[in-house]
């Protein structure tokens, strides 16, 4: 029946993003608060995250290419990055994010260019995989958004 | 209920006013987060448990809204802020006679002890990690809020 085939589906696309660690635990916690009042609210704050993050990276990409380099800037700038990006539980992105702090920490500049294209492939990565698993359990419907959460 | 982040952050989610049944009114939550998806997170984790949430992106709009609105249970607010910090929040409410018996609790990305004993001794009812989770939330409130 297509429907339980579709519900396999987004469950399968669920776990590999788990197991490939592009999500950690914070998701699933996200997907616990759906319910009846709020069905799409992992959707909704997602699409929060990629619209924060766009603005978030063109002003990173902007700092990095500033001279003299404000590495405290920077620093602060991929901090919220990393804060937002850990409450919707977007793992890879996060530990990159970590991963830049530390360049910046050692005001490596050659290293903060590396991480943050880095970071730009993760989070191209992830918003590409999520709009494939949001497409998928709309099609799936509402009540199952809720159902499968517990899983 | 949706999530509506406006540009001041005022994202409002909550139950509608209750009718003449009898019922308490839910306690009236408001969170502070300069981060719209932060926001979003703590707003829908508070919704969850059924209470009225204000959520605004400053220390600034905090304080107006705790102004003219007098009826908050509780604050919830992010640390690291723009222009007023969490902390400087918290010292301001604690500061204000009208204000003071609202319990404050501070949300940070990162755990550092002398932050955490410094919000606590100026009055903060506690001091939650980010990512906050629901977990988190309940065990406090339950706590906090009888």
């Amino acid at each position: 029946m297509e429907y339980s085939n579709l519900r396999r589906q987004t469950i399968f696309m669920k776990k590999n993003l788990f197991d490939q660690g592009f999500l950690d635990e914070q998701f699933n916690q996200l997907e616990e608060l759906q319910d009846e009042s709020s069905p799409n609210f992992v959707e909704e704050v997602v699409d929060l995250f990629f619209k924060d993050s766009s603005r978030l990276l063109t002003n990173i990409e902007q700092a990095i290419d500033k001279y003299p380099q404000d590495f405290y800037r920077l620093d602060s700038l991929v901090h919220q990055f990393k804060g937002s990006g850990s409450s919707i539980g977007a793992l890879r992105v996060k530990n990159e994010c970590s991963v830049f702090k530390a360049h910046c920490n050692d005001r490596s500049l050659e290293g903060c260019r590396r991480s943050f294209q880095k970071i730009k492939r993760e989070h191209a990565t992830l918003k590409q995989k999520l709009e494939s698993y949001f497409q998928l359990l709309r099609q799936v419907g509402p009540r199952e958004h809720a159902v499968s959460s517990r899983k | 209920m949706s999530i509506g982040a406006g540009a001041g952050g005022g994202v409002v989610a909550g139950l509608a006013a209750p009718a003449a049944t009898g019922v308490a009114a839910a306690p009236h939550v408001l969170a502070v987060d300069d981060s719209s998806v932060d926001r979003a997170v703590i707003a829908g984790i508070l919704r969850s448990s059924r209470f009225r949430v204000t959520a605004v992106d400053s220390g600034k709009r905090a304080l107006e809204l705790l102004g003219s609105e007098p009826n908050v249970s509780m604050i919830i607010t992010d640390y690291w802020m723009p222009e007023m910090t969490g902390y400087e929040l918290l010292k301001k409410v604690k500061g204000s006679s009208k204000l003071k018996k609202i319990p404050v609790v501070i949300m940070s990305s990162e755990n550092v002890p002398t932050r955490i004993s410094r919000c606590l001794e100026e009055g903060a009812e506690d001091f939650l990690v980010k990512p906050v989770r629901p977990s988190d939330v309940s065990r406090l409130f339950s706590r906090v809020l009888p």
